[in-house]
């Protein structure tokens, strides 16, 4: 289908570009490492070879799975990714539902009392937060709850230290508590967006005739607004959710930095940090598979809520 | 006792533009089983009185006091919106212009229909959906426990129309106010929906408040006329006699504006000029500047309905002084502005 | 009397409204600030004046946003750094702007095999993070320079303008007087020059006012991240990047700099949100103006 060729210009994107930066992972500089041992390691990994032919190698490894050598984190890629990638999954997953469901209804109930104190108070609250950069959001949430009021745990995804010791239910809490922050500061700012989008969809809808059949036909208004002008305005919201979805990694990425959220987000940064090579290169194109896929289910969900696009 | 009677019926708008008197003071009754043209240009008030009795009229516009819609004792003006809602679609119900738009795009005919139903809680989902199903066929949609599966977008527009007109008739209401139904539609489908409503009436004895601007569809439909401009109502008589003897001026107008097959003529009547807008309303009689028989009177009085026979009645000072309408001349915007006038 | 619309000029209507006047305001006070400030500042943007004594000073008469940990003015470097963020996030959209317009009118206007093969490249470079790819990209040939900067933030932010474009390029391209144009022996590139642009240009004028604050957020994030304006520059992330070690106890170090970026980022999306009400073309022709309250219950008389 189309989205494999857009898997594939993803790939061929990233790594030509990632691979056409100055130097290579062995460039580091270190006195134990002669010019002669360099050069071996680059023959060795295949680095030595031009750009077109590595990528192919690469290419051709990838489709068997192997997604190449982890050089500082000592273990193969698609072993890191697979501890990393369901950790974001978590987090970017309660983050989109919340927003998503929180954002629906607040969009809604403004459009419906639109202009009322309701509808003011809210957008601006709303549009304070859409407005704040991603990382200082969650700096400030970090500030607040983990440092002048302790009630929150400043990072990771479970205690370090005690988790190991935690009976079932303990170790759920100690997981809840450390996804709090962070799902908190990326749901703010998702949802922000989320009800503008809603409130403009819904007034678009409002208006309608076919509103104002259901109106003349004694529907109550409580029907119409979740009904029938909701599942209308569903369709141009469940778009733009597909469009959402890579500023929802990006954003997720800040997250994981400022939370030390151990997840795809915090492996590429170190990785590009550490010049790997690979790992940087199989973190874009899995960020860049789980935006299609995404965008895969968006279309699906298009279908079933729209008859019209059945045809 | 009338079915339906409205006394002064005045539904104002509260705008940026100024006070839009789009309803001002208009007064009719319709009888139980009757049907009955409401005609008019657009901007003279015809749909505007529509959505007031069904009280569908949104802010900036509301019913001023003082109007009463008296429907079957009660005075829709005063009811609470529950039981105003428990009145439309069941015991009033409306067919609208548009049929392209009157449908939601994302259930289908079958769920609409039925809905009617539930809302008012005349059936479960079950019986809801064969009485849906029954109507559909009785509007004359083919194969109808088919199609009653069949979304919106998947028929045309006459059909949609039907679907509609279904949706209106499910609960057999007393009073149907069908605005423009046939406007948006092709000729022929235009003759087939107004024999649908015919045989409906007769069947159901329901009556039809029929809303257009088109004087031919009224000749076929209806049984009483009533003519609006400016808000008002000008003209009020049984339909062979407003063809036979239109009295008032606009009414004139409008008859003569009809083109005919078999006629010979140049170039169509028009009745020249616009019609004003409603935040500034002449002073005097509103269609004075555009009338051909107008004279000084016309400006500054304003004429109130005078009886011209049985059930027939006229917002026109010629009734009082019959022998002006010898006087003919060019109507004052004509002179004004130089616009070519072709009612000669 | 007649009853025709009345067109109201866009500025006056963007005067009128409440929000618009916040906006503009804020963003006139900024850029004045940004070209007039670090002028009338008795200090340098880069200037440290006193390692020993005035190290992490907390905001006081002489320095009212207090001092960081290399003993300069924050309040100098907060203005310094408006001129750049500013600068940086303004050239930046303009570039993506004209990138993205003039791919999505070629696509909107060629249509079939052209349009659907632009469009799966563009759908292939809208599933890269944004972020992802500027941070790998800052990394990797670190260290980039501010021209660089700018270059690769507009470079990655066309897409979503593009599709907008396209978007309303295909809807207005059906449009009658576009078959009358081509009628009159207009060529395609005429065509499009004059006829769609004018009509584009609306949505994409608000698309880019949205895009000046959503660029400056995400230039601070990357400078956050340490690899945006090389140090020592004052671009209000980058005085967040080397202040936020200590901004437990530093705290001035970090509000200052966040609060100039969210009113920044707040005004234009303000203004954004106005121009998008203003160049609504329903509104432009309204002769009725629409009503006010979308309540569904109506008052009982």
């Amino acid at each position: 289908m189309q989205s494999l060729i857009v898997v594939l210009i993803v790939t061929t994107i990233s790594f030509f570009v990632i691979r056409s930066a100055p130097g290579d992972p062995f460039s580091y500089e270190s006195s134990l490492i002669t010019p002669a041992v360099r050069d071996r390691w680059r023959a060795q990994f295949g680095y030595d070879r031009p750009l077109p032919e590595q990528f192919i190698r690469y290419v051709a490894s990838a489709a068997h799975g192997q997604f190449g050598y982890s050089f500082h984190m000592h273990e193969a890629v698609s072993d890191a990714l697979a501890q990393a990638v369901p950790r974001t999954l978590l987090l970017a997953g309660v983050s989109l539902g919340l927003s998503f469901v929180l954002g629906l209804a607040i969009g809604v109930v403004q459009a419906v009392r639109r202009d009322s104190w309701f509808d003011r108070a809210s957008s601006g609250v709303l549009l304070f937060f859409y407005s704040l950069p991603d990382f200082w959001g969650a700096l400030m949430a970090l500030l607040v709850f983990a440092y002048w009021w302790p009630i929150l745990p400043a990072g990771n995804i479970v205690d370090p230290v005690l988790h190991d010791y935690m009976g079932a239910w303990g170790a759920f809490v100690d997981r809840a508590r450390h996804l709090v922050l962070p799902a908190a500061s990326l749901t703010l700012l998702t949802m922000a967006g989320i009800s503008r989008f809603q409130r403009a969809a819904m007034l678009d809808v409002l208006p309608s005739d076919f509103i104002r059949t259901a109106r003349a036909g004694g529907v109550p208004a409580r029907r119409i607004i979740w009904r029938h002008a909701l599942r209308t305005a569903l369709t141009p919201m469940i778009t733009m959710l597909g469009l959402l979805l890579p500023a929802l990694l990006g954003g997720a990425l800040f997250i994981e930095k400022v939370f030390a959220w151990p997840g795809m987000g915090l492996l590429a940064a170190n990785a590009i940090n550490a010049r790997d090579y690979d790992l940087v290169t199989a973190t874009v194109v899995v960020g860049s598979v789980m935006v299609v896929i995404g965008s895969l289910l968006a279309d699906l969900l298009h279908y079933a809520v729209d008859p019209r696009i059945r045809e | 006792m009338p079915l339906l009677s409205v006394e002064n019926l005045r539904t104002y708008f509260y705008t940026d533009n100024g006070l839009a008197r789009a309803v001002d003071g208009v007064s009719f009754e319709i009888g139980a089983g009757e049907t009955v043209g409401l005609v008019g240009e657009s901007g003279c008030g015809k749909s505007v009185t529509a959505l007031s009795l069904l009280r569908l009229v949104r802010p900036p516009g509301r019913i001023e006091p003082g109007s009463r819609i008296v429907f079957d004792g009660a005075d829709l003006t005063t009811l609470d919106e529950k039981s105003m809602r428990a009145i439309r679609g069941a015991r009033i119900s409306m067919v609208f212009q548009e049929p392209m738009t009157a449908l939601n795009p994302v259930f289908t005919i079958g769920d609409q229909v039925a809905e009617v139903v539930r809302v008012h809680r005349a059936g479960s989902k079950r019986e809801a959906w064969a009485r849906a199903v029954e109507m559909l066929e009785t509007v004359g949609i083919p194969s109808p426990a088919q199609r009653a599966h069949e979304y919106p977008h998947q028929l045309s527009g006459g059909m949609r129309q039907r679907v509609v007109i279904a949706m209106a008739l499910i609960m057999s209401p007393a009073l149907v106010i069908a605005d423009e139904p046939t406007t948006a539609l092709d000729v022929t489908i235009q003759a087939q929906i107004l024999e649908l409503l015919r045989e409906l009436q007769q069947r159901l004895g329901t009556s039809i408040l029929l809303i257009t601007h088109d004087l031919g569809v009224v000749a076929e439909a209806v049984s009483r006329v009533i003519v609006m401009y400016g808000g008002e109502i000008v003209e009020e008589a049984p339909v062979r006699e407003l063809f036979a003897q239109a009295h008032h001026p606009y009414t004139e107008g409008l008859l003569h504006a009809m083109p005919q097959v078999g006629q010979e003529r140049e170039r169509l009547a028009t009745i020249p000029g616009t019609v004003p807008p409603p935040t500034a309303w002449p002073k005097g009689c509103r269609f004075h500047d555009r009338c051909p028989y107008a004279w000084e009177r016309c400006a500054t009085e304003h004429p109130p309905l005078y009886q011209i026979g049985a059930g027939h009645v006229s917002r026109c000072h010629l009734a009082d002084e019959p022998d002006r309408r010898a006087d003919k001349h060019e109507p004052l915007v004509v002179t004004e502005t130089g616009e070519r006038s072709a009612s000669r | 009397m007649n009853n025709e619309p009345r067109t109201i000029p866009v500025l006056t209507q963007l005067a009128r409204h409440r929000s618009a006047r916040w906006g503009l305001g804020v963003i006139a006070v900024l850029v004045i600030a940004a070209l007039v400030g670090p002028l009338l500042s008795s200090y340098g943007c880069v200037e440290q004046l006193d390692i020993v004594n005035l190290k992490n000073a907390p905001p006081s008469w002489s320095h009212p946003f207090g001092t960081d940990q290399y003993s300069r003015d924050v309040l100098t470097r907060v203005l310094c750094g408006a001129r750049i963020s500013l600068a940086v996030a303004t050239l930046a959209v303009l570039l993506s702007t004209t990138l993205g317009t003039a791919y999505g009118l070629v696509a909107g206007y060629a249509g079939g095999n052209v349009d659907h093969t632009m469009m799966r490249i563009l759908d292939g470079f809208l599933s890269i993070p944004r972020v992802l790819l500027l941070i790998a990209v800052l990394t990797l040939w670190h260290p980039v320079p501010l021209a660089g900067l700018i270059v690769l933030l507009g470079v990655t932010g066309w897409f979503n303008v593009s599709r907008l474009v396209r978007a309303e390029t295909m809807s207005a391209r059906k449009l009658e007087y576009v078959a009358a144009a081509r009628a009159l022996g207009a060529t395609d590139g005429r065509i499009l020059w004059r006829h769609l642009l004018p009509n584009v240009a609306g949505p994409v004028i608000v698309a880019a006012t949205l895009a000046v604050g959503n660029v400056i957020a995400l230039e601070a994030g990357l400078s956050y991240l340490g690899v945006g304006a090389p140090a020592p520059t004052a671009s209000w992330g980058s005085i967040f990047f080397e202040g936020v070690e200590f901004f437990a106890g530093n705290w001035w170090v970090v509000l200052f700099p966040g609060i100039a970026i969210v009113a920044t980022v707040l005004a234009f999306n303000v203004l954004g949100d106005a121009l998008r009400d203003v160049l609504d073309p329903r509104q432009l022709h309204a002769s009725v103006p629409l009503p006010e309250r979308m309540t569904l219950e109506q008052p009982s008389a």
